[in-house]
């Protein structure tokens, strides 16, 4: 601590030059903490998927669809224990721009299926006994305003009613939440047999199954049964983990994980290069002050230790005010939750970003430091004089 | 000063010779020389006759090619680096021609650096601090930033710093060099004050004769080797 105003003191110097390092830096780690919380909410569904559950969807796409017997017969294979299905609704409320995931379940067997889904008990039966019922996730119906009781009417490009129209009306029955963060609580769920009932094509037809299997040591093991069950059937399938599944649903727009992870590589190498060539530069400037503290008795180990603080503190300070926003903004919720359901910052992504913040610290100044350490002190201040 | 004791700083054969390429420079050939606890010596001779690399050799900031350096009985040039910064900072206090203060640190501040070395408490410094900054006459002075102060205020600041530690062994390398004639002799009061009251043992390195008479011995150098040596 005794040496803490000296080490504040170089830093600053030259005020304009560590502030506008410093702003590089917390713009980097800004956008650092932008990217994982991105990252987070698009590859949500993939962080929720559970080890136990598979998806069996059409072979060829996940667009193409199955009959809804299917269910049944997946149900009698050895090894799994349920199968829910679901398919995509992809309703819209009022407004092209007001899209969010819709889908019609089986209301019992699906909640069984996915108990992160929280429901209370009074809603759970509400909505199991009404049949034009639905439930909304948390952030959905504040985003709608939507409460209990209400009538909402959604419309649907894609399943015309039998009378031609796309409009469909449902109830709010209930308003889940998620039993983890990263649970995504911006869907809304209905009844499937409204919906087959009331659609003008494709009855008896469903997305894709979920399945849960007894043993997940064994999932490999019955979705090499579930496909071979229907293959050479005009419905074969594919089966899958949920978490593949989820992925390869996401990774639709690209590889998710890889284009952010490329992002923040590029930006963090930048900002290493920035702060390398400002702690260089500023030893550079001290050579004769460093050469004065070793005749002071400083040792080479605390003239190193001196300059790997001061480029350790401009790290800190910078970095970690820019981690420090980002998680006061996720606190204020998603500005946007049509795209990005999920909002929050995760820790192991923080942690990451204050290990990120010492890493930077030590490796903009490893050779400026080292530099300095080896600097004889006759030397420094015969170029000082 | 006292010659019947031994000497405090004891060189012997002491050669130096720096590399430049495939050429060998010879800045010190050969060299003996004793200063007695006490004494205030003053180093003349022209530019590059070695004055600084001897002053620099004596105060542990460079290694002789050949010889050895005694101070207060220890072998310093025998010991690592990192015992050599140990030992500056019990033993020695610098004083150079361009003060060379922190600018970022206040007088304050800057007299207290080699403190920090110390295992002193921050109230023990202060009291260290007000104590040295006194004895130069600075105590008034003491928030101020090198920039605030003049060039005799800042060699002032300078010789605090050194002090401070109360080290065996003050060394300066053209301590009034950069500094006009009054502000000079007021600096060269200032050391003889500390060498006569406080007992403290000068060594000084200088192109001023008017300078190096305020010291009770001078020696010459030429071409890295004694010439001439009388009292002031």
């Amino acid at each position: 601590m005794k040496f803490f105003r000296l080490v504040w003191g170089n830093l600053w110097r030259k005020p304009l030059r560590t502030t506008l390092t410093g702003l590089s830096v917390f713009v980097a780690f800004l956008l650092f903490g932008l990217l994982c919380v991105i990252r987070q909410s698009l590859t949500a569904g993939i962080s929720m998927a559970g080890a136990d559950r598979l998806v069996t969807r059409q072979k060829v796409s996940i667009i193409q669809m199955l009959p809804v017997s299917y269910g049944d017969r997946i149900a009698q294979i050895p090894g799994v224990a349920a199968v829910v299905h679901q398919s995509w609704f992809g309703g819209i409320y009022k407004d092209p721009k007001n899209f969010f995931p819709s889908m019609p379940v089986q209301p019992e067997k699906y909640l069984e299926m996915y108990p992160e889904f929280v429901l209370p008990e009074a809603q759970r039966k509400a909505w199991i006994a009404d049949r034009r019922g639905a439930i909304v996730g948390r952030s959905l119906a504040e985003r709608f305003g939507w409460k209990i009781g209400d009538t909402v009417p959604l419309m649907s490009p894609i399943w015309r009613r039998a009378d031609g129209s796309g409009a469909w009306e449902f109830h709010v029955d209930g308003i889940y939440s998620g039993a983890k963060k990263s649970t995504d609580t911006s869907q809304f769920f209905f009844h499937y047999k409204y919906y087959d009932e009331g659609r003008s094509f494709a009855k008896g037809m469903v997305g894709w199954y979920t399945v849960r299997v007894k043993d997940p040591a064994k999932a490999d093991e019955v979705a090499k049964t579930i496909d071979a069950e229907f293959a050479n059937s005009p419905y074969e399938t594919k089966t899958e983990p949920e978490g593949a599944f989820a992925q390869a649903f996401a990774q639709q727009v690209g590889n998710i994980g890889a284009i952010m992870m490329s992002i923040q590589a590029a930006v963090f190498l930048t900002i290493l290069f920035v702060a390398a060539n400002t702690v260089a530069q500023a030893v550079r400037e001290r050579t004769e002050e460093i050469g004065v503290l070793k005749a002071l008795g400083f040792s080479n180990r605390m003239v190193f230790g001196l300059v790997l603080a001061e480029s350790l503190l401009l790290a800190a300070v910078a970095g970690l005010a820019g981690l420090g926003l980002i998680w006061l903004i996720t606190l204020g919720g998603s500005p946007s939750p049509a795209f990005l359901p999920v909002f929050y910052f995760p820790i192991p992504d923080f942690m990451v970003g204050v290990f990120l913040v010492a890493l930077l610290g030590v490796f903009a100044a490893a050779l400026p430091a080292w530099q300095a350490m080896r600097m004889g002190v006759a030397e420094a201040l015969r170029r000082a004089t | 000063m006292s010659e019947s004791q031994p000497p405090l700083v004891r060189v012997r054969g002491v050669d130096k010779v720096y590399h430049r390429g495939s050429e060998d420079i010879h800045v010190l050939l050969n060299l003996d020389l004793d200063v007695h606890p006490g004494e205030f010596l003053a180093l003349m001779g022209p530019s590059g006759s070695g004055k600084s690399t001897l002053l620099n050799l004596i105060g542990g900031l460079d290694r002789p090619s050949q010889g050895t350096i005694e101070i207060g009985g220890e072998r310093i040039d025998e010991i690592s680096s990192r015992q050599l910064a140990a030992w500056r900072a019990r033993h020695v206090g610098f004083v150079f021609q361009f003060y060379n203060l922190m600018p970022v640190m206040n007088a304050e501040r800057n007299v207290e650096l080699p403190l920090l070395l110390t295992h002193l408490n921050r109230g023990e410094r202060r009291q260290h601090v007000e104590t040295a900054l006194h004895v130069v006459g600075l105590a008034d002075r003491s928030r101020h930033h090198p920039r605030q102060l003049s060039g005799g205020e800042q060699q002032r600041v300078g010789i605090a710093r050194a002090i401070v530690t109360d080290p065996t062994l003050l060394l300066c390398d053209e301590p009034t060099g950069d500094l006009d004639r009054k502000s000079g002799d007021e600096i060269l009061g200032l050391l003889q004050a500390l060498n006569r009251e406080q007992g403290k043992t000068i060594i000084m390195v200088t192109h001023d004769p008017h300078a190096a008479q305020r010291a009770s011995r001078i020696v010459y150098l030429e071409k890295g080797q004694l010439v001439s040596e009388r009292p002031s």
